[in-house]
């Protein structure tokens, strides 16, 4: 039986999802236009007034929100709240740029963690549960939403925050985690260790798990949920927005439902700028209708997916997003195509090999280099030297049939590529432009 | 009748090989042949020790990745022809030898030679009804 932890608006009709959301924007957008000068700005340079957004069909006459925007504006050109309302900031991780510091009312923080308690409840998780969050506390959002929301559940929660992989084990074990939240490299990292140290799946209390905060191939799912015996969901979000939680995968995990009575999603061609119906790739924009101190309107997340309106097994009626593609910003041009780690990923696990790889762009006499590094296993390890070579090559045909050019393929030592509790670094680009 | 030979994946960069060997040297690994085939980016050493157990044992826990592989080892007249009346032997019962490596010990006048066959006990079987006993373990001295 699916559970749902706000059941009435999860699985609302679409006439009232639209309501809600044609009503929260036309208050939002007044609410912006008086508070936030910033983006008043941007409207009057368009052309637009609050008069002119009278509900969601009204939404591409808003101008758009950037990274850029929100550089320009730091720290508090964005703000629609007083200071003296606010409780709380959240930073991203600056792996892109400067840092990005969100603002949060009491109200804010409640709303946010209600959408974690939602993706919590859509992976199964009850009062009954025992919920240790290995994501990082502190300014980056995944620990302190994940937390939020599994107190609202009413999980015994754990905060482990991220690190010291034999701790964690030894909470998961002894206090019989039935939940873990975390990125989905650590998750790898964390089953990684456990079977080193000889556990079998049936030997770890967990049952399911909610990554998210980095990109994942639905192998790396396989390869986490067959090393963990659990299930493993994936979660959505951006600090800009609220934090983990814009977005939640359901029992049927094959997209994840945009909670869209806080957040309306668009996506829109990078390059033109123009939205894209239903089913088409393209860039995610989010419009944020309940926020108060931190209200983002047509913000561009640079993530590429695809939104689908199709009913879903687990009765949910929210539009449901695709795992992202790439991001606009982790997309590598080599020779002109356009290269996604995550593909480089489905292509490795693919054919047997661990997730764990670095990319290595260079340019060499004018010419850009692709090496994929991955660790030889000793599953993989044989004395046949002509059978390494040939699944060497196996690698350089699968990659090029997926990226449309060549790679070089090394085979590096177990342990050299540097494990991560966080985010992975997947990418070194050398190239000297 | 085989011998147990131990293969270390190798990175191909400079002082790979001599993390192997620092850590054979430091923990008393006696080498009794040794032998390194290589691609253009890895490489695999072949190496017959003195204690198989330990050295896996050391290998493992330095994070090296490696298996154990049976190979055939038998001593050969140090004189013209003694290679090609093994493998004509081995030849000769249809077995395929893919690779092969020689070393000296310290009797003067025998050589040794490592062979990795397809099918190690119809190789011992082979050499053996041609009246080449292979060797157990590679006592050479
Ligand atoms: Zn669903």
């Amino acid at each position: 039986m699916e559970r749902y932890y706000q059941p009435e608006i999860e699985t609302a009709s679409r006439e009232q999802i639209k309501a809600w959301q044609d009503e929260r924007l036309v208050k939002q957008v007044r609410r912006v236009w008086d508070n936030v000068p910033y983006y008043r700005k941007k409207m009057e340079e368009k052309g637009v007034t609050p008069d002119d957004i009278r509900g969601t069909e009204d939404l591409k006459k808003l101008p758009f929100l950037s990274k850029a925007d929100l550089r320009e504006a730091y720290p508090y050109g964005l703000m629609a709240s007083p200071l003296k309302d606010c409780v709380r900031i959240q930073s991203t991780s600056g792996t892109t740029g400067k840092r990005v510091v969100a603002f949060y009312t009491q109200h804010d923080i409640d709303l946010w963690e209600d959408c974690c308690a939602r993706a919590i409840t859509a992976a199964g998780g009850t009062n009954e549960d025992v919920c240790q969050v290995s994501y990082g506390y502190g300014l980056f959002t995944g620990g302190p939403g994940l937390n939020g929301g599994s107190h609202k559940v009413g999980c015994l929660t754990i905060p482990t925050s991220s690190g010291n992989t034999e701790r964690q084990i030894m909470f998961i074990r002894d206090l019989n985690a039935t939940i873990l939240c975390c990125t989905p490299s650590y998750a790898a990292y964390i089953g990684e260790t456990m079977k080193e140290m000889g556990l079998t799946p049936d030997q770890i209390p967990l049952k399911a798990g909610i990554f998210g905060a980095e990109a994942w191939s639905e192998e790396m799912r396989h390869d986490i949920e067959n090393t963990l015996g659990i299930k493993a969901y994936d979660i959505y979000g951006l600090t800009e927005l609220s934090g983990p939680g814009v977005a939640f995968e359901c029992s049927a995990q094959s997209g994840m439902h945009i909670n869209e009575d806080h957040f309306i999603a668009e996506v829109i061609d990078p390059e033109t700028s123009e939205p894209l119906p239903d089913g088409q790739q393209g860039e995610l924009v989010f419009t944020s209708i309940t926020k108060e101190a931190f209200p983002l309107l047509r913000y561009r997340t640079r993530d590429i997916c695809v939104l689908s309106h199709e009913k879903c097994s687990c009765g949910r009626t929210h539009v449901k997003m695709s795992k992202p593609r790439g991001r606009t910003d982790d997309m590598l041009i080599i020779r002109g195509v356009n290269v996604f780690p995550s593909q480089i990923e489905t292509v490795l696990i693919n054919q047997g090999y661990p997730a764990n790889y670095q990319i290595i762009v260079d340019r060499v006499h004018n010419t850009d280099t692709l090496d994929v590094q991955v660790e030889m296993t000793p599953e993989m390890f044989t004395d046949n030297m002509g059978e390494i070579t040939a699944r060497q090559k196996a690698l350089v045909d699968g990659l090029r049939a997926m990226l449309g050019l060549s790679a070089k393929v090394t085979l590096v030592a177990p342990k050299t590529i540097v494990r991560s509790e966080g985010k992975a670094v997947r990418v070194i680009d050398k190239r000297k432009i | 009748m085989s011998v147990k030979q131990i293969s270390v994946f190798l990175e191909n960069r400079p002082g790979a090989l001599c993390e192997l060997t620092g850590v054979l040297a430091e923990n008393a690994i006696d080498m009794r042949a040794f032998s390194l085939a290589e691609a253009s980016d890895f490489g695999i050493a072949r190496i017959i020790v003195d204690d198989v157990y330990k050295t896996t044992t050391v290998l493992r826990d330095k994070g090296f990745v490696h298996s154990v592989t049976p190979v055939l080892a038998a001593a050969l007249s140090d004189t013209p022809g003694g290679l090609n009346e093994i493998l004509q032997c081995l030849s000769a019962e249809g077995i395929n030898v893919e690779y092969m490596y020689a070393f000296l010990g310290n009797t003067p006048g025998k050589a040794y030679m490592v062979f990795r066959v397809n099918d190690p006990a119809a190789g011992t079987a082979a050499l053996c009804r041609h009246g080449i006993e292979p060797l157990e373990e590679l006592n050479v001295e």
